[in-house]
């Protein structure tokens, strides 16, 4: 495992930490997709750092593969999260989700 | 190695404040950054291909559609307040109107 | 322009900037978020441990594509994973495409038009040149994904930067005709692919065996269709409703 590769897989694994925190803790529906989105590159990044063989050495291709996979696949899910969290606002006033929902 | 350091430093910083912000603009905007600088570390680890899909889609186009859904809400929830504001002083109104009757009769 | 920082501002104008912006504040630590933050932090230091527990020989499929890229009728060793080898996972991605598109225009049935557009000469005709060079982008970054980084998502993704810039920017409104190709632009990636694999069968192969030979021309066939596909769903996605139906103003139709 070369030293680049090693720090980037540590990194992508702190960026998968701070957005599972984000996630979990802020109430605003904006920031938890903010969050997921940036859970996702951290796990890409440990994929992508996995198949990294060298400075100049052919890399390995499937991990790349499902990367890009990966990359399309979470911005329709963005997508979809904010056209949800769109509606939750019209429907509730308040794009958060913390139990305390206002009644109309 | 010293570039590596620096970008894995600044990438980890933009992250956190994009996350912590209270400034939601401020969040999308530090995001369209960090997918920047995540695009740079695809190229450093040799994936021009990834780096590409990030740049465009993961970073300019994700961007956007926050960017869009922000403004939207913000019109939306200004809307929103208006009209439970009108709604609160209609009430008033005919609570006022109601006591009024009563003292009458 | 002189910015002032916002310490320095008089107490009125500080107030008309938060309300312009979109001020969320519930971002403090309170006790409870420091205990997910402690739990989450634990967690994170033992995958940092199973990190550096990735043992050196594992098994890796570099040599295995370097061997067998000539059959696969590309040189690019990502595209040929992407549409050949594991072309099945592709056109799994490509529906996921279509099912958001699904998913949003149930959910949200106006366009989320942009309202206030800057109608300054610079836009009109900076707009106006670029569409077409990006066209013309998206098509050399198909072509040529197959020999040097590029390919089909590459290209779809600078059309759908263009879709995005031309409904930003207000160049024209989408006239019927180009509604009317909507649908047929939805779904073509799919269709295309999911046809490919049956073909394959038909002419004598498992699904998603394209025939020795021929392998670059049906990539290039495949590949196409999807760039249209995951443009046109890149545009839609922004839009985040049916297009048509909602006016530029505070539309009150659905």
């Amino acid at each position: 495992m070369t030293e680049t590769a090693l720090l980037y897989m540590v990194v992508g694994v702190v960026l998968f930490g701070m957005g599972l925190f984000a996630l979990v803790a802020y109430p605003h529906l904006l920031r938890k997709i903010l969050a997921m989105n940036v859970m996702g590159t951290g796990t890409f990044m440990v994929f992508i750092a996995i198949a990294h063989n060298g400075d100049n050495q052919p890399i390995d291709p499937i991990p790349h593969a499902l990367v890009i996979t990966g990359i399309v696949v979470a911005v329709c899910s963005t997508g979809l999260a904010l056209a949800l969290a769109s509606q939750v606002q019209a429907l509730t006033g308040q794009p958060r989700i913390d139990g305390s929902e206002r009644e109309e | 190695m010293i570039l590596d350091l620096l970008l894995a430093f600044a990438l980890l910083l933009i992250a956190w404040t994009s996350l912590s912000s209270p400034d939601l603009f401020r969040s999308v905007v530090l995001f369209i950054t960090f997918g920047l600088l995540v695009a740079l570390v695809w190229v450093r680890l040799g994936a021009p291909d990834v780096a590409m899909a990030e740049a465009a889609v993961g970073s300019g186009l994700t961007g956007a559609l926050l960017l869009s859904t922000l403004s939207h809400m913000r019109r939306n929830q200004r809307r929103y307040d208006a009209s439970r504001q009108e709604k609160n002083d209609r009430n008033a109104e005919s609570d006022d109107a109601e006591q009024k009757e009563a003292e009458v009769a | 322009m002189i910015v002032t920082p916002n310490r320095m501002m008089p107490s009125r104008k500080r107030r008309k900037l938060r309300d312009e912006n979109y001020i969320d504040d519930d971002v403090k630590l309170t006790p409870a978020r420091r205990v997910i933050l402690a739990m989450v932090a634990v967690l994170t230091v033992v995958l940092v441990m199973a990190v550096f527990a990735v043992p050196d020989d594992v098994v890796r499929l570099t040599q295995l594509t370097e061997d067998r890229l000539p059959e696969s009728g590309v040189s690019n060793t990502v595209t040929a994973v992407l549409i050949n080898f594991r072309g099945y996972d592709t056109f799994l991605e490509v529906s996921v495409l279509l099912l958001s598109i699904i998913g949003v225009w149930s959910v949200a049935r106006r366009a989320r038009v942009p309202v206030k557009v800057p109608n300054t000469p610079v836009l009109r005709v900076f707009v106006r040149l670029l569409m077409p060079l990006m066209v013309i982008v998206a098509g050399y970054l198909l072509w040529i994904g197959s020999d040097v980084p590029g390919g089909a998502f590459q290209g779809g993704a600078v059309l759908g930067g263009m879709g995005v810039l031309w409904i930003a920017a207000a160049v024209d409104d989408p006239g019927s005709r180009e509604r009317r190709l909507l649908r047929p632009l939805l779904i073509v990636g799919m269709a295309f692919f999911l046809g490919a694999g049956a073909l394959a069968i038909v002419v004598g192969g498992s699904m998603m065996q394209y025939p020795e030979g021929e392998a670059k021309t049906w990539i290039l066939i495949i590949e196409s269709a999807a760039t249209f596909s995951i443009g046109a769903t890149l545009v839609m996605l922004f839009l985040g409703g049916q297009p048509g139906g909602s006016s530029r103003e505070d539309g009150k139709k659905s």
